[in-house]
């Protein structure tokens, strides 16, 4: 079966420096994929590539062998690439649901004059929206908030809301920036619970960055090291976890 | 159609018609003077022109100085159609607020272009130099008289127009914000990243809201030159944009209900102070500072709210 997503070559300079350098990313349908490194290494500059904040210097990326590059970030989130980010970005002013609703807005199509004139195909369709949203908040059981603003909801339930938010768009690869950081190990262990269950729910692809290697270790299937924005290694956690360079440069002795 | 909306919109058009029967009988009788009704008619011109300007300052977050120069383009547009075709005012002047309004919506679409790559200061810097320019064109156009100013334009802003449009406006822009292209807007002032990656055209929105804001900015202003029937560039400064944006400020940005509370009041108070003669901005200003202040005091605050949350109570009660 084909790769959903496929990272050829990879490169990007800021100026004089090579931020990110000849990397190969191949995802599978359904994987959960890992990409670790140490700080600065590039991953979120990579990130950033596969999703059209930056323009990759050369290297190709492609989303079920459509090409990327050159995207706008909106047009590459409506393709299929829904992300989270490290430090959390939400519609921090508006409630719960409204914060989905604006990621659902990718799945209705009525029109401005239809918005104002308030014609029942807008009707029809917020409806649906609003049904679709309660029904992704129940995810992590954030139906409950939904009347809440966004900043007033606990750091844990924050960060959740932003999955959720990423699945609006129902992407077919969702990549998570550091999903679990500043969680604490019990909520930690409930995120993975929960990003295994969303891969069967959605039938999605995960790549995620970590370093919480017990959550990267106990879910990836495939994991990638980069570091200096160069592969350093690739392959199975086992793999990883004996791999002397990889011990070197990021896990420690 | 959905039941909760089918009732908020039975309360707004039964708040509206109230309204205007009652302005309009107060005016018939003559409790309202001719004095009083021309302040009415500047209160319906300015909260067209606040609630249009929250649009782009409360609801999409950008900071624009140049709302007086989409006005004076709807004022003298529609103008220039009134003077030179004479046609019955029911059929014209419907008309010239259109081809007003047409014509600061293509201006502000031409400035949203420069805008779209600016944030904040950049763009406030932008838009106060799209009103001044439009401003200085207008001086030196000698059809509409240039700076000695345009004469003779027929007096048609009734109350019944003045009112009528101010609900259009209202109406239209709470639609606009209920609906899915009004969140796009707001999601770009809350977090413009964000909002790209949940797949928001970013730049789409920020034309919309500017258009719109636009549009309703030169309504506004031919509205305002029927009522003054003498147009002149020096009406429409940077001084004017400020005083539409300190009616957006009071009023909260974002909130619609308090630009047209605050637009009222500001447009009120100045002719209540009339007796402070020389003192009176002075104290204007007084009351203008001390209004913001009550406006961020959180006793106050706990205080309203809890008058109107026993209000709404009782409301509830009587169902």
């Amino acid at each position: 079966m084909s790769n959903v997503l496929e990272v050829r070559d990879l490169g990007i300079n800021f100026g004089g420096l090579r931020a990110v350098d000849g990397l190969n990313i191949d995802v599978a349908p359904r994987q959960l994929y890992g990409l670790i490194g140490p700080n600065g290494a590039g991953k979120t500059t990579v990130f950033n590539m596969l999703t059209g904040v930056y323009e990759p210097s050369d290297g190709t990326i492609r989303l079920n062998g459509e090409l990327l590059n050159g995207k706008k970030p909106h047009e590459i989130a409506r393709m299929g690439i829904s992300r989270t980010f490290q430090n959390i970005r939400l519609f921090r002013n508006l409630s719960v649901k409204e914060n989905v609703l604006i990621s659902l807005d990718t799945q209705v199509d009525y029109g401005l004059f239809s918005g104002i004139f308030k014609l029942p195909k807008s009707f029809k369709q917020e409806k649906a929206m609003e049904e679709e949203a309660l029904e992704l908040l129940k995810v992590f059981e954030l139906d409950g908030y939904a009347d809440t603003l966004a900043c007033n909801l606990p750091y844990g339930k924050q960060r959740e809301l932003e999955i959720v938010r990423a699945l609006g768009t129902h992407p077919k690869l969702l990549l998570l920036d550091e999903p679990a950081a500043g969680m604490n190990p019990q909520e930690t262990q409930n995120l993975m619970d929960a990003i295994q269950r969303l891969r069967e729910k959605f039938a999605i692809s995960v790549l995620l960055i970590e370093h919480d290697m017990k959550l990267v270790m106990g879910i990836c299937e495939k994991i990638t090291v980069i570091n200096y924005g160069t592969l350093l290694a690739c392959g199975t956690p086992q793999e990883i976890q004996n791999d002397p360079q990889v011990i070197k440069a990021y896990l420690g002795e | 159609m959905n039941k909760e909306f089918r009732k908020q919109l039975t309360i707004d058009l039964a708040t509206v018609v109230i309204g205007y029967l009652v302005l309009g009988l107060l005016i018939r009788s003559g409790v309202i003077n001719a004095y009083s009704k021309g302040i009415l008619l500047m209160v319906c011109i300015n909260v067209i022109l606040t609630v249009s300007l929250n649009i782009t300052s409360g609801f999409l977050g950008e900071l624009a100085l140049g709302h007086a120069g989409f006005m004076a383009i709807g004022a003298y547009v529609s103008a220039l159609f009134t003077k030179s075709l004479n046609l019955i005012p029911l059929v014209e002047f419907p008309v010239a607020i259109l081809l007003g309004g047409i014509a600061a919506l293509i201006a502000g679409y031409i400035v949203s272009i420069p805008a779209l790559r600016l944030r904040g200061d950049y763009l406030a810097i932008i838009t106060l130099a799209a009103g001044e320019i439009i401003r200085n064109l207008l001086k030196n156009l000698d059809i509409v008289g240039g700076t000695k100013g345009y004469t003779g334009i027929p007096n048609y802003t009734s109350f019944t127009w003045a009112y009528l449009i101010a609900v259009i406006c209202i109406l239209a822009s709470k639609s606009l914000i209920a609906s899915r292209h009004g969140r796009a807007i707001i999601s770009i002032r809350e977090d413009e990243i964000a909002a790209e990656a949940s797949g928001i055209d970013t730049n789409r929105y920020k034309i919309i809201g500017f258009v719109f804001s636009a549009f309703f900015a030169g309504v506004g202003g031919a509205l305002y030159a029927h009522y003054l029937r003498f147009l002149q560039p020096g009406i429409f400064t940077l001084d004017k944009s400020i005083e539409i944006l300190v009616m957006v400020v009071l009023g909260g940005m974002g909130s619609i209900r308090g630009s047209v509370i605050s637009a009222t009041i500001l447009t009120v108070l100045p002719e209540l102070l009339r007796g402070f003669s020389d003192y009176r901005m002075l104290v204007y200003s007084l009351v203008l500072i001390l209004m913001m202040l009550a406006k961020h005091n959180d006793q106050l605050r706990a205080l309203f709210d809890k008058a109107l949350s026993s209000f709404r109570r009782k409301e509830a009660a009587h169902e």
